[in-house]
């Protein structure tokens, strides 16, 4: 099953590569990994999706808890979270296609941020599973180029993740 | 952390002497290390100090092993020092062998100086990523003002929860630089806190388990060793009267020659521990990680249903193979303490009277009936000198006294069935990694700790030659170090697969141009013997381990049996009670 997991690290040099070495060496699953420093410059917070068993989930946690730069482990799918990731795609905007794609773009609330000739780039957030949908109704040959940022994750209402 | 307003911390120093100092502070007693360019302000250092010795080895991994026995021998933190590049890349092979088996370690390797790190600078790795997997943690340090903190830091998480392995890297330029010394006195972090106190909750749980327990077992490994608990789990055995089984890493926890001690369990494990591993109904872990040359195919171990108890102060060693029914995270000492307690206050009517009692002795009926089979028994009347017999001997001239350090192959599982260890940290062996060419720095590491202690080295002829150059260090150092080669002329080991797995193609397995082992302990300078038959093998080991050659390092050559086998075997993949014993062959 997939989990979204989310730590709190020392902001040190290195401290990403252990937590990509640890995954790599134990041969967990990784999805997605993004991570960025917190209002709190000495930490980063990271979010991490990823699959496996029960098992696996449970030692991936203890693993993670284990690294001397984690200072946090919550593992989201423990309760009620949201999940955002953001997606920017490149599309044909010729003839049909250019009609075409600002309404799929409305449908998906997204929005046109850059505008040429040839083409659209469209500027989407939401689940993972929502910017797959919009990939799967575009026309395959309308899509130029796509960049997305990995899912970041938080708790609904009062969960925290804090030191 | 420089403080203006400490008096003490006045005194410029170069980073070199911040290192020297920072050991002194952590009251090193040993450095094992070989110099070289990135470290040569640190060894300058070192020339006018005189609170540590330092044993200059022939070859880095030597280094890393020998401080790592000194750390198994004596619990302290062992400390090694090497040189960048190849001299970090050679001390790998040890860190890695530490990290293994939970040892701690505080590797200091030189580093290219700060400006030109990633220029691929003369002699430039990137220790810090080469050693990331096989470390507990490591550093690289980037500011002169950090250098102290960071090592002192290095020592409390290379000792503390699950002992390991902390590498720090320090560029040679950050030790040629000024800064006030200032050892900080202790150390806070955020993102490490290990447990030590178990829940009480669950040990009461525990207890009630085990003392309803019909076929109970109790299984403990290196975390007895490591955790110092070897008295508080003779007290808790003792109190219980159940049968009690070590893994490899485990032996001298509990006393071998005592009654309830079922021998070591596992691949190479005895008949009886086995068999109660795999029949007991209530199995209490303790310091132990379920690996798999423990517990054998693990569908077969799971399909006799037991409850499992698990105490271990690393939360990642609990239900990683093996599912467990209560988990309890803290020291050793602690929790085993706890349950002493409680077993002498809250839960003495029902230790003393357990309402299992009659099903308890049954179960002993059936282990003593295991035990009777006798499964270590070996062919004493042979005219080829039995490995076992070695080993059997050795225990009775060392009057199961010393220090057995060993490498790796059959002659290890020899020792570890045949050398009865009554204490802990006397059995120095690489079990997690199998280092092969750790036996003879591992003897230097303890005969340095405990120079009038009697310290052997169990080898074979091929192990030995992985660190064959430290016969040097031994000389230089009057280490009496007492070599116990059982040379089979083959790596018997993998023979022996090849025998069992492999049709007998024995491909690469014969140790051919073997050296004249006496010629060379004694090119050395030291003692050789070499000895062919069975009724020379006590007069070798009394006169080896004798007055007169006390001070001497014996380098012992026993030409042993070339087809021996170690039985029992737990095939790979097969389950704990389907071990091959000696007689089915
Ligand atoms: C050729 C060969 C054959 C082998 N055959 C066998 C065999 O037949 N039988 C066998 O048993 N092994 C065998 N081994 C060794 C095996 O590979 C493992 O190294 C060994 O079984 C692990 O021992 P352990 O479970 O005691 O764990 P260790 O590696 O000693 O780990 C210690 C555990 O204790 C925990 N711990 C540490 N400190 C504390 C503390 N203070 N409080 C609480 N917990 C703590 C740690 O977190 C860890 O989980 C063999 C090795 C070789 C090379
Ligand atoms: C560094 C290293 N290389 C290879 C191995 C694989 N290996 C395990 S035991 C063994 C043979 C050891 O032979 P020897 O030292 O003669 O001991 P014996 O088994 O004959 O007692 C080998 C090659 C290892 N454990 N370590
Ligand atoms: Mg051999």
């Amino acid at each position: 099953m997939k989990h979204i997991i989310s730590l709190l690290m020392e902001n040190e040099a290195g401290a990403l590569s252990r937590v990509a070495g640890l995954f790599s060496a134990r041969a967990y699953n990784i999805e997605s990994l993004t991570v960025a420093p917190t209002e709190d410059p000495t930490l980063s917070r990271m979010t991490i999706v990823t699959s496996g068993s029960d098992e696996v989930i449970e030692q991936i946690i203890k693993q993670l808890n284990k690294l001397v730069d984690v200072v946090k482990v919550l593992d989201l799918n423990d309760g009620r979270y949201i999940e955002r990731e953001l997606m920017l795609v490149k599309v044909k905007a010729t003839g049909p296609f250019r009609e075409e794609m600002k309404r799929m773009c409305d449908i998906f609330r997204g929005r046109i941020i850059d505008v040429a000739d040839g083409s659209y780039t469209i500027e989407l957030t939401g689940t993972g599973s929502k910017l797959d949908a919009f990939l799967e109704a575009l026309d395959k040959t309308a899509i130029l180029e796509t960049v997305r940022t990995g899912a970041s994750g938080i708790g609904r209402g009062d969960r925290i993740l804090k030191i | 952390m420089e403080d203006p307003s400490n008096p003490t911390t006045g005194n410029q120093c170069t980073g070199a002497e911040i290192v020297i100092r920072c050991l002194q502070e952590e009251n090193v007693k040993f450095v094992f290390g070989y110099p070289g360019g990135a470290v040569l302000n640190i060894y300058d250092a070192i020339f006018n100090q005189t609170h540590f010795k330092h044993v200059l080895v022939r070859h880095e991994q030597a280094a890393v092993h020998a401080a790592d026995a000194y750390a198994r021998a004596t619990g302290e933190v062992g400390v090694a020092l090497v040189t960048s590049g190849p001299g970090a890349t050679n001390a790998v092979t040890g860190i890695a062998t530490a990290y293994m088996d939970s040892i701690p370690l505080v590797v200091l390797s030189g580093q290219v100086p700060a400006p030109s790190i990633g220029m691929d600078a003369f002699q430039e790795v990137d220790m810090v990523g080469i050693t990331r997997p096989c470390v507990k943690h490591n550093f690289l340090v980037k500011d002169i003002k950090d250098l102290a903190a960071t090592i002192k830091k290095a020592f409390y998480i290379a000792g503390t929860g699950r002992p390991g392995p902390v590498v720090v890297d320090i560029p040679k330029d950050i030790t040629a630089q000024f800064h006030a010394f200032s050892y900080p006195e202790t150390v806070e972090m955020r993102s490490y806190n290990p447990i030590l106190k178990g829940h009480s909750g669950q040990i009461k749980k525990a207890l009630r388990l085990m003392l309803d327990a019909k076929r109970p077992m109790l299984y403990t490994g290196g975390g007895i060793i490591l955790g110092d608990a070897s008295e508080q789990l003779v007290k808790l055995t003792r109190r219980l009267g159940f049968p009690i089984t070590n893994t490899l890493m485990g032996l001298g926890g509990y006393p071998a020659t005592d009654r309830q001690f079922v021998g070591m369990l596992g691949m190479h494990g005895t008949l009886e521990a086995n068999m109660a591993m795999q029949d007991c109904d209530v199995l209490i872990a303790i310091g132990a990680r379920f690996d798999d040359r423990v517990i054998g195919n693990p569908d077969h171990f799971f399909s006799k249903s037991r409850t499992i108890i698990h105490i271990d102060v690393d939360p990642s060693s609990i239900s990683k193979r093996v599912k467990v029914d209560v988990p309890i995270v803290g020291h050793v000492q602690s929790v085993l303490g706890e349950m002493n307690d409680l077993l002498d206050g809250e839960f003495k009517a029902a230790a003393d009277k357990k309402p299992e009692e009659a099903a308890i002795q049954a179960w002993w009926t059936q282990i003593e009936a295991w035990r009777s089979k006798k499964c270590l028994s070996y062919d004493r009347n042979s005219d080829i000198i039995k490995p076992q017999y070695v080993l059997e001997k050795l225990w009775e001239v060392t009057k199961g006294d010393a220090f057995i350090t060993s490498d790796v192959g059959q002659h290890q599982m020899w020792a570890a069935q045949y050398y009865k260890f009554d204490k802990p940290r006397r059995w120095i062996n690489s079990g997690g990694l199998g280092t092969m060419g750790v036996g003879l720095p591992y003897a230097m590491g303890v005969q340095l700790a405990y120079p009038d202690a009697q310290v052997a080295c169990v080898t074979g002829e091929a192990s030995i030659q992985m660190c064959i150059q430290e016969l040097s260090t031994c000389k230089q150092f009057h280490l009496p170090v007492k070599v116990v080669t059982l040379n089979n002329r083959y790596m018997g080991m993998v023979r022996q697969w090849q025998e069992f797995f492999y049709g007998n193609r024995y491909s690469e397995s014969y140790m051919d141009a073997l050296p004249d082992f006496v010629k060379l302990a004694e090119a050395y300078g030291h003692v050789g013997m070499r000895i062919e038959k069975p009724s020379d093998v006590e007069p070798a080991l009394k006169e080896a381990f004798g007055p007169k050659l006390k001070e001497r390092m014996v380098f012992m050559d026993f030409l042993t049996d070339q087809k021996e086998n170690v039985f029992p075997m737990v095939p790979n993949g097969k389950g704990l009670s389907e071990m091959i014993l000696a007689e089915e062959l």
